[in-house]
């Protein structure tokens, strides 16, 4: 009953189900593509976090794997010239906006981003930018989970996996460079409707909600 | 079909001679128009409006007198035309205070029109010039702006008797696909910016499975210096609904939306009360002039985010989310407003529709060139002489429209540059003087057309500092929901600062460059693939500017604060003068030895008042860049002074 389609990720032939997006497909046959935001239950991709580029064959621009669906015969090269120096421009960017301090993370070693950089040859510390901390102070008020938005690369997992099992405390508030995952009206965790379930730890990639 | 519609053209000939009436009405007595839109406001159009009533009450003259919209000739505004017997109609400049009920009470009693204050006349006659006889008239070729400035905004009649809603009652004897076909076949383009053709937008809808469809009205207009959608909406409004309801009546959709932002809050008036009075003749609602279709529209008041002129983010922001842009496909003609196909088209685009329904495709064709057909409606500011609205066909050149049209560079300066396409558009150089205004002739040349804001530039404006102006408006209006865009343009514009202040580094333009490219290339929506085209096409026309201020510590047009400093010129200074003393509020200014008036450079705030106080005949205030050539000045002339002394 399961019908595929094949594709060909960098030369190797895989099948998978038609419309599935490129990104789940390649991750499935243990191809890795870098990628923060990108969750298999929504149904509409954010493509937000603008690292999981590829190479379409017939396209002359870089696509995000998240937003594209697999379609009989389609060829994709996760790497290229193109592709790396855009993946290490959000990369940087990222890491200019994050405060480096693997040492005494909670993430360390189970870090996304230490991941990213391993995988694709990248400097955690950004060599070009130099560093934005927004020095924003960090929320310890709630039992069981401390938030460091200093670290925080907005990926928006918590902020779902807080609508879907927690209690919805956690959104997106302000615009532009001053986004940020905050609660209602900005209040400390301690003091929000958080039920302190841990979802979102649990989905954080980089270690800025981290568990007491 | 055919039934229903027989019966909706009746109806409308109905409402034809009404309307025609009513108009015929008007030219019974002198007849004067009076310019109150935004800009006519802005410049004082209220008060002349009671200063004309009080002086023909006080006279007990009898003539109609309406409140208009803008024709155009913003530069002019205060702006009043007299329609008289025995003359012809003459458009009235500058009428400032005093000036309007003069020339009512010279002009309607003793017969003296005052030609000294005439702009110029309205129809070819044998005394004064007409707006043709002008450079600005012979490019001009108003469809959408025609009826602006002369009809009543805020009465139906006026636009039905101009030949309003002619088209949407044709439309309602075509099938959807004819319009469909006849949009397709006029090559309209988008006037938002992109310049996607619209009847391809409208295919798509019209092709989308599903029976509920939406249409919207793009009104958002947020870019510095644009002014268009706004002048069309106070001027002319009933021409965007006409427009809205043929394209619902296109893709099958029965309810419309108005998304236009709250800071415009005479153009949501107007707009409110024409879909009012549509609505009352049975333009709008259920069974349009008794036939078998029905449409009406809903105002949409946005809070005035930038990104939400950004088809998704408007859809977002009409759904009650934040305002941000998703990723594309699928697109609002496919899955909209509630996940139901819709089209969203721009004032101007909708605002061409019912001329090409009324016209025909070939004469749409005809007009402008073949890939960018029809005209281009572009708000004129900075430095021009005249700034205001041109409507010119497409493919008129930037020389064309800036020298001709728009009178050249005020106060004798020289010409730098333009910046076409709003905040996301780009710097043109005198050498690009001679590119033809079309999408694709912009784009090449590295500015874009974008919604038609254009910023004339001169002599006195540096290009690092326009760049960084520009970019500071993108990177605060960018919603921050992907990387690029966030980030990118946070520490583009961070580099651009620091370049302004002096504290560049050589190998800042490069960074830049980078940047810019990624930002293009990464960015989810337009907001950010656009956002860098400011930075790249000064960098790429002005870049001895920028080295300028990174390597001499100089600012050539001498604009940014950090990189300059105020300096008298003691041969130029008038001794027994204060004038630049009484202007300083910082009390920077003092006497020398000599009673010459020196700066003190430590307390000077740059504030420009010594510079502007000082009288035109000695123009002894200069500024100077980099700010240490005051030491060197100062040198010079204690040098020259002991030489004095010595013989």
């Amino acid at each position: 009953m399961a019908e595929t389609v094949t594709i060909t990720i960098d030369d190797r032939q895989i099948q998978a189900a038609p419309g599935e997006m490129l990104l789940w497909a390649a991750l499935d046959n243990d191809i890795y593509i870098p990628h923060l935001c990108a969750s298999r239950e929504e149904a509409h991709p954010t493509a937000s976090c603008r690292l999981c580029f590829v190479e379409v064959e017939g396209r002359p621009a870089p696509v995000p794997a998240c937003t594209l669906p697999v379609t009989e015969g389609l060829v994709v090269k996760t790497r290229s010239p193109q592709v790396d120096s855009l993946v290490a421009m959000g990369f940087e960017l990222l890491m200019s906006n994050h405060r480096l301090d693997c040492k005494n993370c909670s993430a360390n070693g189970n870090c996304e981003l230490q991941r990213i950089a391993k995988a694709r040859k990248l400097r955690l510390k950004p060599k070009n930018l130099p560093v934005l901390d927004k020095n924003l102070p960090v929320d310890d008020s709630a039992a069981n989970i401390v938030y460091d938005p200093n670290k925080c690369v907005l990926c928006g997992q918590c902020v779902r996996a807080c609508r879907k099992s927690g209690n919805g405390t956690l959104g997106f508030a302000r615009r532009g460079y001053l986004r940020v995952v905050t609660t209602f009206g900005g209040v400390p965790l301690g003091e929000s409707n958080c039920t302190n379930c841990g979802a979102c730890v649990k989905v954080c990639p980089v270690g800025a909600l981290a568990q007491k | 079909m055919s039934n229903h519609n027989a019966a909706a053209a009746a109806a409308f000939a109905k409402l034809q001679e009404e309307a025609q009436k009513d108009w015929d009405r008007l030219r019974e007595k002198p007849l004067i128009l009076i310019g109150a839109a935004t800009c006519g406001r802005a410049a004082g159009a209220l008060n002349l409006l009671e200063e004309v009533k009080n002086e023909l009450a006080e006279l007990k003259l009898d003539a109609n007198v309406l409140e208009v919209g803008c024709m155009g000739h913003c530069y002019a505004e205060p702006i009043m035309v007299i329609y008289n017997e025995g003359f012809p109609a003459i458009c009235y400049g500058y009428v400032t205070e005093g000036v309007g009920a003069r020339i009512v009470r010279d002009y309607l009693t003793e017969g003296d029109p005052g030609i000294e204050f005439a702009l110029a006349a309205l129809e070819p006659n044998d005394m004064f010039p007409t707006f043709a006889d002008f450079p600005r008239g012979i490019h001009e070729n108003k469809i959408v702006l025609e009826q602006c400035g002369f009809i009543d905004p805020q009465n139906i009649d006026h636009y039905i008797a101009t030949g309003g809603y002619v088209a949407l009652t044709r439309a309602l004897d075509m099938t959807s696909q004819e319009i469909v076909t006849t949009i397709k076949e006029s090559g309209l383009r988008g006037r938002g910016g992109a310049g996607f053709p619209t009847g391809i937008k409208w295919q798509t809808c019209l092709d989308a499975p599903g029976t509920t469809k939406y249409v919207i009205c793009n009104a958002d207009e947020g870019d510095p210096g644009a002014f268009m959608d706004r002048t069309i909406l106070e001027s002319n409004p009933h021409l965007m609904i006409e427009g809205l309801a043929i394209a619902a009546r296109a893709v099958g959709a029965t309810k419309g939306y108005v998304y236009i932002r709250a800071e415009y809050p005479l153009a949501v008036e107007r707009v409110a009360l024409a879909i009012e009075q549509a609505r009352s003749k049975g333009l709008l609602g259920d069974n349009i002039l008794g036939s078998d279709y029905s449409f009406d529209i809903e105002i949409f008041q946005g809070s005035g985010a930038f990104v939400c002129g950004e088809e998704s983010a408007l859809i977002a922001s009409m759904e009650g989310e934040p305002g941000i842009p998703r990723h594309r496909p699928p697109f609002p003609a496919q899955s909209g407003l509630w996940g139901r196909p819709t089209v969203i088209n721009n004032v101007k685009s909708l605002s061409y529709v019912p001329h090409i329904i009324k016209n025909g495709a070939a004469w749409f064709t005809g007009i402008g060139s073949e890939k960018n057909p029809g005209t281009a409606i572009f708000a004129l500011a900075g430095k021009v002489v005249n700034t205001g609205l041109a409507e010119v066909p497409m493919s008129t050149t930037l020389n064309e429209l800036i020298n001709d049209v728009g009178s050249g560079i005020a106060g004798g300066k020289k010409f730098k540059a333009v910046q076409i396409g709003g905040p996301s558009g780009g710097c043109l150089p005198e050498s690009a003087m001679d590119t033809p205004i079309d999408f694709d002739s912009l784009t090449r040349a590295g500015a874009m057309m974008g919604s038609g804001g254009m910023v004339v530039l001169d002599e006195d404006d540096c290009m690092v500092e326009i760049a960084r102006f520009f970019l500071d408006f993108t990177q605060q209006e960018s919603c921050g929901k992907c990387t690029f865009c966030r980030l990118g343009t946070k520490h583009m514009l961070d580099i651009l600062e620091r370049i302004t202040k002096g504290q560049g580094k050589p190998e800042d333009i490069d960074t830049l460059t980078q940047l810019a490219a990624k930002v293009k290339a990464g960015s989810l929506c337009s907001l950010g693939k656009t956002a860098p085209n400011p930075v790249l096409s000064t960098i790429k026309y002005f870049r001895d500017e920028y080295e300028a201020h990174i390597n001499e510590g100089r600012c050539p047009s001498k604009m940014c604060k950090d990189l300059i400093a105020y300096y008298i010129l003691p041969e130029k200074c008038e001794r027994s003068c204060d004038a630049c003393v009484g202007s300083c509020p910082v009390e920077a200014i003092g006497d020398n030895e000599d009673r010459i008036k020196v700066i003190d450079q430590e307390k000077c705030v740059k504030c420009d008042s010594c510079m502007v106080a000082c009288p035109p005949q000695y123009k002894a205030v200069v500024k100077l860049s980099p700010p240490h050539l005051v030491e060197e000045k100062d040198r010079e002339y204690r040098e020259g002074k002991q030489k004095w002394q010595k013989q």
